[in-house]
């Protein structure tokens, strides 16, 4: 029997770049294919070509056998190909119901919408594949996880035989990620086919039937998870070896530099998102903050770098207290930030490399003279950055929104370790990254720990935050649940505290450890 | 850029060099170009449709056209007979008339009289006098698109800065001229100033959209001028005009009368480069641009933006200001009713045109005063209505806003380019 999906030769070229370079892929009824590859690697670029988003310049896609012409989203979805963005496309004042029947809206009599037998048709979904969600409830009181499973309720409504799933898990707690394998699972146990986007190997090993891996927009190889390993998952994707542990010794804290009590911020819409968080970080070690996104780590961040006003407590930054204090005189003390969201804050996107290498210290000696730009310093100073820190760019005048998601975050890196920092705030530091840029920017941070640097690590990859810090907070709700120190717990009971379980609750269920814990693999 | 975009991002290639290598950098090479290749295409264009409205409505191209296919050539001659008689008088009115310029120089020549060139080029004065306002105008709105405020309030400013330069103009006197024209030229540019500041602080400080703001602010700059011109500033007579400025306050013409070229015009080029230099050179265009193009990424570097928004809108009302200023001082010497009509309305659009560049806008202004001023001797030799121009003057505007307009007629592609950042939108 044919493929239910097959791919020849697909190129697409954008104007200075071979995104997509002759890709063969085959996926057979009822598995899952994973597509692995660093980001620019070309795999949203040929899912997007398979969804009739972009037009290929060379191939085929056959679907069962048969050439398709696919020109629009409506051509792929008429033949059975359903997508799963990364970024929902779902409205949150809406329910469950209603944003599975956008586009597709049956009524009765021709003018009123049928909500009952949309709504049974998501139960009979539901049930079949084990995608437990309520019709009824609002898309915006749903936690992310099953907002995902809507998401995917929309695709089988619209009766997809293939499932194209991008960057899935990057927005799920460890304990949602086994939920969706569990569905995955069930998919394809109904015949249904499964293509998987990522660029984490772990997942990759747990869940695929066949792997492919891309790099530089060309198919490397294709792969079994029974054949594989991860580390040469790895190196297919970057094409070279890649160490995938955190090489670190033992901390050595010193003074506090950064201490925090009781603590309470509002965010943007004056909701309180954090309540009442005290720590303290000292020099020479990582805190990390774990937590699922969206419980007061963000607005914690904000507070301590200025971008968000205090509502109560206290900050004190190398002991002076922080209020009142303007983003810049946070930066001036010794405080470097990578922010969680890169694009929105780290960077002006359409400034040149150069600019954005200076954009904290352009009015200081030597980049400034009175208010006259030094351009050549800036220069200068940007080409010894870009060396050092390996970022990818043509040269230091094009505008960073041209560089690839790894480049514009080591360009980021780059300005914030390059001026003298006491105190680092990373928040998500490798958040979309490949595992290439992961290992460079993990080293580097600890780099800066050993010499001497506090570290603050704010990230929902649990694996992340084992891998770097030194003591794990958990935040749930905004507020700190429990600091421990690393090792001294299971990651299944910093899962259970991020989930929001009470600490002697979670211990029940997980005791700490009694032998020492393995390594943990990053990726 | 919008983050969410499907633009594919460079590909992380172990060796930079062996990218560049690739057939597909020409194409990404061109970018540059098309930011000059896509204006001069939507002016062409422009051009093109205007003839077509010109030859529409022709009387007597369309009674030719009744006949068509009697005599296909009377028609086809009359149609390129009204366009060039059109498009002749459009560049006789903007340049003067070759012949008469070479009639003037032979005059010259033989018996050293001056009256005839006077006149032969007095249309080319006319028009390089008319780009002036246009240039300082047009950098005001652009300065404020960089910081991304859209400045409607430059007919205002523009307005206010016209009545100020005046009044210092012909109230004081006695001072040498040396005093009294850069006085009344900082007159005009601090009044405008001061109708810039104004909507930039309660944007900055309240949030209020400076779009809504600026608009207000024109409506008492006009209720304001007819108060004074009826009142306080009103010459004696029964117009309602100003005085006329004293001589010591004038902008000092090039060469005798009639042609009213004058300094005007090479004040507003030093503006230009001296925006340039702020918007690019110094910390704070630096600023400035950064707020305009992220303002929340300008936040978290530590920028001000309450202090940019504020100085970003002052500069603009500065500059529109100081536009109104060269005007009177310039061309007119006194300030009418409906003075600023359309200077500062124009200038949007020049901004829009010139790509929100300093540069750019002087190129701008120099096609739109230029379009302006033969549009008169389009209207009397050929009785094309002035209305031709401003139709010409809307799509090209409408071609540079949508360029994929011009991309979709001339089947270019899209490069890869600096996105330019005009406004925000609404309320945020």
């Amino acid at each position: 029997m044919a493929p239910v999906l097959e791919l020849r030769g697909i190129t697409k070229s954008f104007p200075g770049v071979l995104a997509n370079d002759g890709i063969d892929l085959t996926v057979e009824k009822g598995e899952i294919l994973a597509l692995l590859g660093e980001n620019g690697a070309g795999k949203t670029t040929l899912m997007n070509i398979l969804y009739g988003l972009y037009k290929p310049d060379a191939g085929q896609i056959l679907i069962q056998g048969k050439e398709a012409s696919i020109h629009s989203p409506n051509d792929a979805i008429a033949q059975g190909i359903g997508m799963v963005h990364q970024h929902f496309m779902l409205i949150p004042v809406m329910t469950a119901t209603e944003n599975v029947m956008l586009g597709v809206e049956p009524t009765r009599r021709g003018v009123f919408l049928d909500k009952g037998k949309v709504a049974k048709r998501i139960r009979q979904i539901s049930e079949q594949y084990d995608l437990a969600v309520d019709p009824e409830a609002y898309i915006g009181d749903l936690p992310v996880g099953s907002q995902q499973r809507v998401e995917i309720i929309k695709v089988l409504y619209r009766e997809a035989d293939i499932l194209i799933l991008d960057e899935p898990t990057a927005v799920l707690t460890p304990q949602e990620v086994e939920g969706l394998f569990k569905v995955l699972r069930s998919l394809v146990a109904n015949g249904k086919s499964v293509i998987f986007i990522t660029h984490k190997l772990k997942e990759v090993m747990a869940i695929a039937d066949h792997i492919t891996v891309l790099r530089g927009g060309r198919v490397v190889g294709t792969v079994t998870p029974g054949e594989a390993t991860p580390e040469k998952l790895a190196t297919m994707m970057v094409g070279r070896e890649v160490n995938l542990v955190v090489k670190k010794e033992v901390a050595h804290p010193k003074e506090v530099v950064l201490e925090v009590s009781n603590l309470s911020v509002q965010d943007e819409h004056g909701h309180l998102t954090v309540g009442g968080a005290s720590f303290e970080v000292r020099a020479g070690e990582v805190l990390g903050v774990a937590g699922v996104q969206g419980n007061g780590q963000t607005e914690l961040v904000y507070a301590l770098t200025g971008l968000l006003p205090l509502v109560g407590g206290e900050i004190r930054i190398v002991d002076r207290p922080v209020h009142h204090t303007t983003p810049r005189h946070i930066l001036e003390r010794g405080v470097a930030h990578i922010p969680e969201d890169r694009q929105r804050h780290g960077l002006i996107l359409s400034f040149p490399v150069h600019d954005n290498l200076v954009l904290c210290t352009y009015y200081q000696r030597p980049f400034a003279r009175g208010v006259s730009l030094q351009q050549k310093v800036i220069v200068e100073n940007a080409e010894k950055l870009v060396k050092q820190f390996d970022v990818r760019t043509p040269n230091v005048f094009v505008p960073v929104s041209t560089l690839s998601g790894g480049n514009q975050q080591k360009v980021i890196v780059a300005r914030e370790f390059s001026r003298p920092i006491k105190l680092l705030i990373a928040s998500q530091p490798t958040r979309g990254l490949d595992v290439g840029s992961i290992e460079y920017i993990h080293s580097r941070i600890i780099e800066k720990r050993d010499e001497g640097t506090a570290v603050l690590l704010v990230s929902p990859e649990l694996d992340e935050i084992i891998a770097l810090s030194d003591r794990i907070a958990v935040m749930y709700k905004g507020q700190i649940v429990e600091i421990v120190a690393s090792g001294t717990v299971t990651k299944e009971y910093i899962g259970l505290l991020m989930a929001g379980v009470k600490p002697s609750e979670a211990l029940k269920v997980s005791p700490a450890p009694t032998k020492e814990t393995e390594v943990e693999r990053v990726f | 850029m919008d983050r969410n975009s499907n633009q594919p991002r460079a590909v992380d290639s172990p060796d930079p060099k062996e990218r560049s290598k690739g057939k597909d950098r020409r194409r990404s090479g061109s970018a540059t170009f098309q930011i000059f290749l896509i204006p001069v295409l939507a002016i062409f264009t422009g051009l093109v449709f205007g003839a077509i409205v010109i030859v529409a409505t022709d009387a007597s191209v369309i009674a030719a056209y009744h006949n068509f296919f009697r005599a296909p050539g009377a028609a086809l001659l009359d149609t390129w007979k009204v366009i060039a008689l059109a498009y002749g008088s459009l560049f006789d009115g903007i340049f003067g008339d070759p012949a008469t310029i070479a009639h003037a120089i032979q005059v010259y020549r033989a018996t050293g009289s001056t009256k005839d060139l006077l006149t032969a080029f007095y249309p080319f004065s006319d028009s390089l006098a008319a780009v002036t306002p246009y240039i300082l105008a047009g950098l005001a709105v652009a300065l404020g698109f960089k910081c991304g405020l859209f400045n409607i309030g430059a007919e205002g400013q523009f307005g206010i800065g016209a009545l100020c330069s005046a009044f210092v103009g012909y109230s004081i006197k006695g001072l040498p001229w040396f005093i009294h024209l850069p006085l009344a030229l900082a007159a005009g540019a601090l009044g405008g100033a001061i109708w810039g500041a104004i909507p930039g602080y309660l944007k900055a400080t309240t949030g209020a959209h400076e779009v809504v703001n600026t608009i207000m602010m024109n409506y008492i700059s006009f209720n304001l001028g007819d108060w004074l011109l009826n009142g306080p500033m009103k010459a004696p007579g029964y117009r309602p005009l100003t005085p006329v400025v004293q001589d010591s306050a004038m902008l000092p013409r090039f060469f005798p009368p009639p042609l009213r070229f004058n300094w005007g015009f090479i004040l507003a080029l030093l503006m230009a480069v001296l925006v340039w230099w702020f918007l690019f050179k110094t910390t704070l265009g630096m600023e400035i641009r950064a707020v305009g193009a992220n303002p929340e990424g300008a936040r978290y570097a530590g920028m001000n933006i309450v202090k940019n928004f504020i100085l970003a809108m002052t500069l603009s009302g500065a500059l529109a200001g100081l536009a109104g200023a060269t005007q009177v001082l310039g061309i007119d010497h006194w300030v009418g009713q409906n003075f600023s009509a359309g200077y500062g309305f124009d200038s949007i659009a020049i901004a829009l045109l010139g790509q929100s560049h300093p540069f750019g806008v002087v190129l701008a202004a120099v096609l739109w005063g230029f379009l302006r001023s033969g549009a008169t001797n389009m209207q009397s030799m050929a009785g094309v209505p002035l209305d031709v121009i401003s139709i010409i003057q809307g799509l090209v505007v409408i071609f540079v806003a949508a360029p994929a307009v011009i991309r979709w007629i001339y089947h270019i592609r899209l490069a890869r380019m600096e996105t330019m950042v005009l406004t925000r939108g609404w309320g945020r």
